[in-house]
């Protein structure tokens, strides 16, 4: 059995481990450095309550991949603001759905 | 034009050249996955080569396509990735590290990862496919992991049946599901915890299994280091990473994920008209027949005359009776040949050489297994965008 620690402090020994960031150690952890996130909000109207919402349980890319198009506005991301509140216990305030919705619809 | 291809390794390439052992996201490079809004990073994390990124909190990533066409087994660098929730385990001591069998059970216990690798271990092929595999293309479009054809992979696990665990701990009469549990769970706590379970007949037939290597290797860490369950011939929602809990239990798991979220129409087809809602649902289950062409993919330009067509097939374990191809759009089909069988739950691959006339050819792929079943030639169409299993179609030009 080979513990590894994967190498986060990443430029060190870059060269010699090569792209899967692994090296050999004793008997450590195994840590895991994911890379930073770099998906981003688009401007919008309303950009401070999604962002604000919706940060804390996923990245902005979540709703940049979703379908675009008509069918694809109010309804729709109201069904998922809604379902993020329902089913998955997001901790939104009452005011503040209308303006996520508002802005997924403006801007996605 | 480029197809998707040359662009991915257009990206590949541009990626390979500028950074390395350093993981990093979103820069530059990018790939276009054939439907509407299809726009994807190609990331590179830690353990990974180049994967085509989908979200980056919770991490998903898409095996690039081409890697199904260097063989059977899907390297470990290349294979999909898929979190729910945010609170991803970083930090994994494997020395520290136990699994919990607990609840209807006469000797509830603690397994450490040393004392399961001491037990007697089974090593089985099998494909890990994403309930989701596919969604992006579903007409009408739905909500969900907008993924491509690749969020699916074959590799050989090596582990301990679930059955011998149970039977250590002694399940109790009355038992009817197992529950898993793993070190990854929400970042609120009102949202659902990731869990998921099996009826005890399924848990104990000897093939599920608490899987600690991969293709001859540790698990990579975003696969569910240094344990996950393995349910073969089952979609991946069931292959619980990290696995830390196991949970026996006198009724049915009425877990979020069990109950409400992983559900399929309750009719044969799994399917409904699509735009309507479906009468009764069942948990999703058994994965599906599915065949693809990997050495082409659409759009490409080839030389007309004799052509080799390779590609991978599989079913949900009732192993495969044939795979037939058409070059006429689906007018004539011709028997394609198998490849080395790695067992009924593994990647088998197929060939097959054809002529193709200087024009546009349409090639088709047809599976079907053991037991019967086949592939649509229409796709099938269901709310959550789930086991997509439509012919696929590579339409080429030859000149």
């Amino acid at each position: 059995m080979r513990p590894f620690v994967l190498l986060a402090l990443a430029g060190i020994a870059a060269a010699s481990i090569g792209v899967r960031g692994l090296v050999a150690a004793g008997a450590n952890p195994v840590s895991y450095q994911l890379p930073d996130e770099t998906a981003a909000f688009k401007p919008g109207p309303n950009l401070e309550a999604a962002q604000n919402n919706c940060t804390g349980c996923h990245s902005a890319d979540y709703i940049s991949t979703q379908p675009r198009g008509p069918r694809f506005k109010k309804d729709f991301w109201q069904a998922e603001v809604t379902k993020m509140i329902k089913l998955y216990g997001a901790p939104i305030e009452d005011a503040d759905v209308p303006k996520i919705v508002d802005y997924l619809a403006a801007t996605y | 034009m480029m197809n998707r291809r040359t662009m991915f390794q257009a990206s590949a390439a541009l990626l390979a050249g500028s950074v390395v052992g350093t993981p990093f996201a979103g820069l530059a490079a990018e790939t276009v996955m054939p439907f509407e809004n299809g726009e994807r990073p190609i990331v590179k994390y830690p353990q990974k080569r180049p994967m085509i990124g989908l979200t980056s909190r919770p991490p998903q990533l898409e095996t690039p396509f081409t890697v199904f066409n260097e063989g059977a087994i899907t390297p470990n660098d290349a294979f999909f990735v898929r979190y729910h929730l945010a609170g991803i385990p970083l930090e994994i001591d494997p020395e520290k590290f136990s699994v919990e069998i607990k609840g209807k059970v006469d000797r509830p216990s603690s397994l450490s990862l040393a004392d399961i690798k001491k037990m007697t271990a089974i090593e089985l092929v099998a494909v890990n496919q994403c309930s989701g595999n596919s969604r992006g293309f579903f007409m009408p479009r739905v909500a969900g992991g907008q993924l491509g054809n690749g969020a699916m992979g074959n590799a050989r696990w090596k582990g301990v049946p679930l059955k011998a665990v149970l039977d250590m701990a002694g399940v109790q009469a009355g038992a009817r599901q197992v529950v898993f549990g793993g070190l990854d769970g929400p970042v609120s706590d009102t949202t659902p915890d990731f869990a998921k379970a099996l009826d005890i007949d399924h848990a104990r037939d000897g093939e599920v299994m608490l899987a600690y290597s991969m293709n001859g290797q540790d698990l990579p860490f975003l696969n569910g280091f240094p344990l996950r369950l393995v349910v073969p011939g089952y979609y991946g929602t069931y292959w619980v990473k990290h696995l830390n809990e196991i949970n026996v239990v006198d009724e049915v798991f009425d877990g979020f994920w069990m109950k409400t979220a992983y559900r399929i129409p309750d009719n044969d087809c799994h399917c409904v008209e699509p735009g309507t809602a479906p009468k009764s649902t069942i948990p999703i289950n058994r994965l599906n027949v599915r065949s693809f062409i990997t050495n082409l993919a659409d759009g490409d330009k080839i030389k007309a005359g004799m052509t080799a067509l390779k590609g991978v097939a599989f079913d949900g374990g009732s192993g495969l009776k044939e795979v037939v191809v058409s070059i006429d759009g689906g007018e004539n089909w011709q028997a394609a040949q198998f490849g080395e069988d790695l067992g009924k739950y593994s990647f088998r691959e197929w060939s097959l050489q054809v002529r193709l006339a200087a024009g546009e050819r349409e090639l088709k792929v047809r599976a079907t297994s053991n037991d019967g079943s086949t592939q649509p030639m229409q796709a099938l169409w269901n709310p959550a965008g789930y086991m997509r299993n439509v012919v696929e179609t590579v339409r080429v030009t030859a000149g």
